[in-house]
C-alpha cells in the first residue's frame, strides 16, 4: 500500500466542500436543537400534568431511538404522507430534533441547580417573574449550561456523518464516492478522519471561549 | 373604622395544609402598626409558614390575611393570576420585606448590586440614587467597606447584614425575620442581633420574628406568640410568657430550649 500525494490533491477540493456541509449541518442542527430544546425544557415546567407527561414522552422517545432510524423516517417515510424534504434539510432537522431532547435536559439541570431560596429572595424584593428569570435565575444557570451544550454540539459534529446515509454529500459521503470511483479508500478516509479531528479541535477552542464569556455573567 | 384602629397585619382563622400535614390550623392574630412580635414554638409548628404567607411565598387554604386592611390573595400552584390581580399582589408585597435563615443573597452580583436591584427594577429608582441609598443602608449595618465584595467573600454574619440592608432598601412597612441567626456560627450572632436591635429602636416598622433565641425575643418584642401544631397556644407580653407561662406545653418547650443551650 502506497500513499499517493497527487491523488490526495486531486480530491481535496471536493472533500473541502464536504467539510463545509458538515460544519453547516452541525451549526444549523445546533441552532435547531438549542431552540427546540428550550421549548421542551420550558414546556416541561408546565402547570398542566398532561403537557408535562407529553413532553417527558417525547424526550424519552427521541433519546431512546437511534438517530439513524429517525433520519430514515424523516427522509424515507415522511414522503409517504406527502412531506418531501430535500436531503440536507431532512438531515439537519433530524440532527436538531434528536439533540433537542438532550439539550432540554441540560437546560433543566442548569435551571434546577439554582437554589430555591433565590426565587424566595427575588419574590421578597418584589421582582416580577420575568425579572426573576432575567436577572437572577438565567445568569446563574447559563454558565453551568455552556460546557455540556458545547459537548453535545461536538457530538453532533461527529454524528453528522450519519447524514451520508440519506444522500447528504458531507465528508463521509464524499470519501465513499471517491473510493467507489477509484478503488482507493486509504487516502480519502484518512483525510476524512483528519478533517473531523481538525473540526472538533476548532469547535473545542470556540467552546472554551464561550465558557469564559459565560463565566463573565457571574 | 378609623385609620389608627386598622391593624397592620391581620390573620383570621387561617389554615393551610401540605398533603396530609395541617401546617396552619385556624390561626388568628393581629399586629398593630410598629408592633414587634416574636413567634416561638417547636419546629414544624407553623411559625415560618406564617412569615411565608405574609411574603406571598405560600397560598392559604382557608381564612383571611389582611395587610393594612387589604386582603392578601396568593394563588396556589395550579392557578394563574390576571394581570391586574398580579399587580395588586405586587403592590401589597411591596410593603413587606423578609430576611431568610440562609441569607439567599444573589451570588452572581456584588453586595451593592444585591441591594440596588430591587429599588431599580421595582421602584424606578435611578442607579445613582439607588447606590447612594444602598451605601447608607450598608453603613447602617456596618458594612460600608464591603460594597464591591461578592457574597462568597463575606462571613455568615456579614451576609445576613447585607440581606437586611437589601430588604431595608425597599422601605417596607413590615419586616419578617425567619430564624435569621440559626445558620450562623455562635460568635457571629451578636453582630446581626445588634443591627436588629437598632432597627427596632430607630424605625417604626412592624416586625415579625421567628426565633429560637429566647433572650433576644424577650428584649425585642412587645408580644410573644407560642405556636404548637399549627395553632397559637398562648400569647402575651414577653415577661409573662417567659416567666409565668399559663400553658404546661409552653413551660416544657422553654425548659427544653434553655437546657439545649440553643438560646444564644
Amino acid at each position: 500500500m502506497t500513499w499517493d500525494w497527487q491523488f490526495v490533491w486531486s480530491f481535496m477540493p471536493t472533500l473541502l466542500e464536504g467539510a463545509w456541509l458538515t460544519v453547516l449541518a452541525t451549526v444549523v442542527g445546533t441552532v435547531i436543537a438549542l431552540l427546540l430544546g428550550a421549548v421542551l425544557a420550558v414546556a416541561g415546567y408546565s402547570r398542566y400534568r398532561l403537557v408535562r407527561g407529553a413532553i417527558a414522552f417525547v424526550v424519552q422517545f427521541l433519546r431512546g431511538t437511534p438517530l439513524l432510524v429517525q433520519l430514515y423516517v424523516i427522509f424515507f417515510v415522511l414522503p409517504d404522507i406527502g412531506i418531501v424534504l430535500p436531503a440536507f434539510l431532512a438531515g439537519v432537522i433530524g440532527l436538531g430534533v434528536h439533540y433537542s431532547a438532550y439539550l432540554a435536559e441540560v437546560y433543566r439541570a442548569g435551571i434546577d441547580s439554582v437554589d430555591r431560596g433565590q426565587w424566595d429572595a427575588s419574590t421578597a424584593i418584589n421582582l416580577s417573574r420575568r425579572q426573576v428569570w432575567l436577572h437572577v435565575i438565567l445568569p446563574q444557570a447559563i454558565p453551568k449550561m455552556v460546557p455540556p451544550l458545547g459537548n453535545y454540539s461536538i457530538g453532533m459534529l461527529k454524528e453528522s456523518a450519519l447524514l451520508s446515509t440519506i444522500s447528504v454529500f458531507e465528508l463521509v459521503a464524499r470519501a465513499q464516492a471517491i473510493g467507489n470511483e477509484t478503488y482507493r479508500f486509504t487516502e480519502p478516509l484518512t483525510l476524512v478522519g483528519l478533517s473531523f479531528l481538525t473540526l472538533t479541535i476548532i469547535f473545542t477552542l470556540l467552546l472554551r471561549l464561550a465558557e469564559r464569556k459565560a463565566e463573565g455573567l457571574r | 373604622m378609623t385609620r389608627l384602629q386598622t391593624p397592620c397585619i391581620e390573620f383570621h382563622d387561617v389554615s393551610k395544609r401540605y398533603g396530609d400535614l395541617q401546617v396552619l390550623n385556624g390561626v388568628s392574630f393581629q399586629a398593630r402598626p410598629g408592633e414587634k412580635l416574636s413567634l416561638i414554638g417547636p419546629s414544624g409548628s407553623g411559625k415560618t409558614t406564617i412569615l411565608r404567607v405574609l411574603m406571598t411565598l405560600e397560598s392559604i387554604d382557608g381564612g383571611t390575611v389582611r395587610i393594612e386592611g387589604e386582603p392578601l390573595r396568593v394563588p396556589g400552584e395550579q392557578q394563574r393570576l390576571s394581570r391586574s390581580a398580579e399587580r395588586g399582589l405586587q403592590r401589597i408585597r411591596g410593603k413587606v420585606g423578609m430576611v431568610f435563615q440562609h441569607f439567599n443573597l444573589f451570588p452572581h452580583m456584588d453586595v451593592l448590586r444585591n441591594i440596588t436591584l430591587g429599588p431599580m427594577l421595582t421602584q424606578g429608582v435611578s442607579r445613582d440614587e439607588a447606590e447612594a441609598q444602598a451605601l447608607r443602608y450598608l453603613d447602617m449595618v456596618g458594612l460600608a467597606d464591603k460594597a464591591r465584595s461578592r457574597p462568597s467573600q463575606l462571613s455568615g454574619g456579614q451576609k445576613q447584614r447585607v440581606a437586611i440592608a437589601r430588604s431595608l432598601a425597599l422601605k417596607p412597612k413590615i419586616m419578617l425575620f425567619d430564624e435569621v441567626t440559626s445558620a450562623l456560627d455562635p460568635e457571629l450572632v451578636d453582630e446581626v442581633l445588634a443591627v436588629m436591635r437598632t432597627l427596632a429602636r430607630e424605625t417604626d416598622m412592624t416586625m415579625l420574628l421567628v426565633t429560637h433565641a429566647m433572650n433576644f425575643a424577650r428584649d425585642f418584642s412587645d408580644r410573644v406568640l407560642f405556636f404548637e401544631r399549627g395553632r397559637i397556644l398562648e400569647e402575651g407580653p414577653p415577661q409573662q410568657i417567659f416567666s409565668e407561662p399559663r400553658e404546661e406545653r409552653t413551660r416544657t418547650f422553654l425548659r427544653k430550649i434553655l437546657a439545649s443551650g440553643q438560646d444564644l
